[in-house]
């Protein structure tokens, strides 16, 4: 390679490093615009592994629930913690209520008052088949729970198929949800 | 007068910082009551992530979920768990995201490795800089007849 030559590719080695970190930075941003990419997303670890083990309560108007229910069930039970001072819960309830007509819901009040609780679900006729309460809020931390609401698919023995941290929404429930659901024998 | 708005402004201003020095401030009844289990505790919380404000760490954050977390870290420090177990604990629940200091992996090589990639990319780039301003610096040779006379003319001053 001749002086000059050397000396070209030089000058263009700077434009080259910024046209790629330009690709990558673009490549991030569509990603985040499109929802393939999102840095804040909390990568649940407990994916494909067996619920956690737990023993709740119950939450009025139903009945508490543990981990050796979750591994006995025969079909898959989405199990969903709310709270009653939690909005996006509330935008989620319509949501709720339609998918409990195809799917058993387990709810998990998470650090709420008994009574609060218990006007939440009257008052968005959420369909949980049993409630649960974890008033400390520290059962949630094993499932890896960072907000509400945040739902968890459990397929036949009680492992975890599937989470969603936020709140359901048609979309992800037809694409992402009920495809799994009908893959485990709902 | 002037001094009546500085005094309100005082106010306000002490108004509305009150709630966040609240938050900001953890509660004495979460501290462990050994002081160096306490510190402990407080450098492994300076390094987890607060899951809900995610650039702050669970001991700066005023969440609920970060009070809860920190209650959890001292209730392992005070079991007697070492630094490594309890952030295995973290990770196993909340995943590599909640370390706020990435852990060395090979995803994260290239990451902890570029300070020293750029140093040596640095130091390469400089050492061929020198190596050929030395190859192209012109050949010096003593001042002819001319040169001497003119330079002792410049320097006499005329």
């Amino acid at each position: 390679m001749t002086a000059l030559a050397r000396r070209r590719v030089l000058a263009l080695l700077p434009f080259g490093a910024a046209l790629a970190a330009g690709g990558g930075f673009w490549a991030m941003l569509s990603g985040m615009r499109h929802g393939s990419f999102d840095p804040h997303d909390i990568h649940a670890p407990v994916l494909d592994r067996t619920v956690p083990a737990f023993d709740l309560p119950a939450q009025a108007p139903g009945t508490g629930f543990s981990s050796a229910d979750l591994r006995a069930i025969t079909r898959p039970v989405l199990v969903n913690f709310f709270a009653s001072w939690c909005i996006p819960c509330v935008q989620e309830a319509p949501v709720l209520a339609e998918l409990g007509r195809k799917l058993p819901i387990w709810g998990i009040a998470y650090k709420d008052q008994p009574d609060n609780a218990a006007g939440f679900v009257a008052r968005t006729g959420a369909p949980y088949a049993r409630i649960a309460a974890d008033r400390p809020g520290l059962a949630a931390i094993d499932w890896g729970v960072s907000g509400v609401p945040e739902s968890f698919l459990i397929r036949p023995g009680g492992r975890i198929a599937w989470h969603l941290a936020g709140g359901l929404t048609q979309p992800v429930i037809d694409t992402e949800l009920m495809p799994l659901v009908a893959r485990f024998g709902g | 007068m002037r001094r009546r708005i500085v005094v309100m402004l005082a106010l306000v201003l002490a108004l509305a910082a009150a709630p966040w020095s609240a938050l900001a401030v953890s509660d004495p009844a979460e501290m462990l009551p050994d002081h160096r289990q306490e510190q402990r505790a407080e450098q492994i919380g300076s390094l987890l992530r607060c899951l809900v404000c995610q650039n702050e760490s669970i001991e700066d954050s005023g969440a609920d979920l970060a009070r809860d977390l920190r209650h959890v870290v001292r209730v392992h420090v005070a079991r007697g768990e070492s630094d490594a177990q309890i952030m295995a604990w973290m990770v196993s629940r909340y995943g590599d995201f909640v370390r706020l200091r990435p852990a060395f992996s090979a995803t994260t090589a290239l990451l902890w490795a570029m300070p020293v990639l750029a140093l040596l990319a640095g130091a390469l780039a400089a050492l061929l800089g020198w190596r050929r301003r030395g190859a192209t610096a012109p050949a010096t040779r003593p001042l002819d007849q001319r040169e001497q006379e003119r330079l002792a003319a410049l320097l006499r001053g005329s």
